[in-house]
């Protein structure tokens, strides 16, 4: 491949290296990475990864930015709040490197979308941030035999791991091999709940993108049937040695079309709360009388909704600030369904049975695309 | 006999340290059993258990030299 010279010294100090050297910066810009998961994890792997001049990177979220998203996810700034984080962050990434592709996909990745997105990239970063997703890009790229390289984050600790790829002729784990089964609802804290220390998963995804680059240019010894913890705490590190299981194969689905029945939300227990409306329901509630509608996000949040009337409150003063008012019924709803439905359990303490209290699920988001 | 486990994420945070030594366990089955009865909140976790960085799927005998880990799925990202 013909280096111009602005290529050439954008590249210099990694093509020094002897192990990398004009093949190793060849194998890269023809390689196409997608990283599912544009959060902590994601940024930091992205930001790495577009320095180093991966050829085509894509990147799938259907979140946008919040506020509280911006101690860690150090792609975005102020001004990017309320805009989709895949957007965002390609920008961003542009700015760095103008010579690489970047492909945008917001909206989430579900069994009908992933096989054939998936298909399309030679390797697959897991920056995702709840298990639902991690067993469906596991499942996925184990059908696909597509390389992860797997992430996650609690508090001040992370994993990393290569699954699907073994390099050396063994049977590839993957994330069944280590966690066979996800866990139930609620068994295990994610970071809205327990909290992540800002700088760990940027730890952790530039670890995510350093195996990514070794993986493509076949340097050194990759994370391959290896999983590793680091604890920001107390600089600890944990190697765990992974074995392909032979009833692992069994959890899989056995082909696309069995791949795109599986209903992960169910598996992972993620159940319909009884204080949560869809939005037939919702459409058919939201013209009646004796209803209040309540936007339970911060005030600069986007989009703006002014296709139904409503009232701001943001969540954290749901309680305090909650007006006078004769509706009996109370519907709240914010960006993707979770903070609604903390301010529904709110409000279910706080009034009983005595108001009907309903929380928008899927949140605005996925109401504007259907409407 | 004492067995040296080493915990992380949450069950860290049940056990209050990262690092916990129960006596008497023969195996990891027991020593599933024992930890669980000691701390409550574990019980409810489907950890991994690890013998000296190998995941022990099966009840894997114990000794003093062996290194135990427990380790919790994260979801973060």
């Amino acid at each position: 491949m013909h280096h111009n010279s602005s290529s050439y010294e954008r590249y210099e100090r990694q093509i020094l290296l002897k192990e990398f050297g004009r093949t190793g910066q060849q194998k890269l810009e023809q390689a196409r990475v997608l990283v599912v998961g544009a959060g902590g994890l994601g940024c930091a792997a992205l930001q790495y990864l577009a320095a180093a001049g991966i050829g085509c990177i894509g990147i799938i979220d259907q979140d946008t930015v919040a506020l509280h998203n911006l101690h860690r996810q150090v792609l975005y700034g102020m001004e990017d709040i309320g805009h989709f984080k895949a957007t965002r962050a390609a920008m961003a990434l542009r700015r760095l490197n103008p010579a690489i592709t970047i492909e945008v996909f917001n909206e989430r990745l579900t069994v009908k979308n992933a096989l054939a997105l998936l298909r399309a990239y030679d390797l697959i970063i897991d920056g995702t941030d709840n298990f639902s997703t991690r067993y469906l890009v596991n499942d996925a790229c184990v059908l696909l035999n597509k390389p992860l390289v797997y992430g996650a984050v609690s508090r001040f600790e992370g994993q990393v791991a290569v699954f699907n790829y073994s390099g050396d002729g063994q049977p590839a784990a993957n994330y069944r091999d280590l966690f066979p089964q996800p866990p139930a609802a609620g068994e295990i804290a994610n970071c809205a709940e327990a909290g992540v220390l800002g700088v760990l998963p940027g730890i952790m995804g530039a670890l995510q993108a350093s195996e990514t680059i070794k993986l493509l240019t076949g340097m050194g010894k990759s994370l391959a049937n290896r999983l590793i913890t680091f604890n920001a705490l107390d600089n600890q590190l944990y190697e765990l040695q992974l074995t392909a299981q032979k009833n692992t194969r069994n959890l899989i689905p056995s082909d696309a079309a069995a791949f795109e029945q599986m209903d992960y939300d169910g598996l992972c227990g993620i159940m319909p709360d009884p204080l949560e409306i869809g939005q037939q329901e919702f459409d058919a509630l939201r013209t009646k009388d004796n209803l209040l509608i309540i936007d339970v996000r911060e005030y600069d949040e986007l989009p703006a909704v002014p296709e139904f009337d409503h009232i701001h409150i943001p969540l954290a003063g749901i309680e305090d600030k909650f007006p006078t008012t004769e509706a009996d019924t109370i519907i709240v709803f914010c960006q993707s369904g979770a903070r609604s439905l903390q301010a529904a359990r709110l409000l279910s303490g706080k009034f009983g049975t005595a108001r009907k209290i309903r929380s928008l699920a899927g949140g605005i988001l996925s109401w504007k695309q259907q409407h | 006999m004492h067995v040296e486990i080493i915990l992380f994420g949450q069950l860290a945070d049940i056990a209050g340290s990262s690092s916990i030594v129960v006596n008497d366990v023969s195996g990891t089955d027991a020593l599933a059993k024992t930890v669980n009865i000691l701390y409550p909140g574990m019980a409810a976790i489907n950890y991994l258990i690890a013998v000296d960085k190998k995941i022990a799927r099966e009840d894997t005998a114990l000794s003093e030299t062996n290194l135990v880990a427990l380790l919790p799925p994260f979801s973060g990202g």
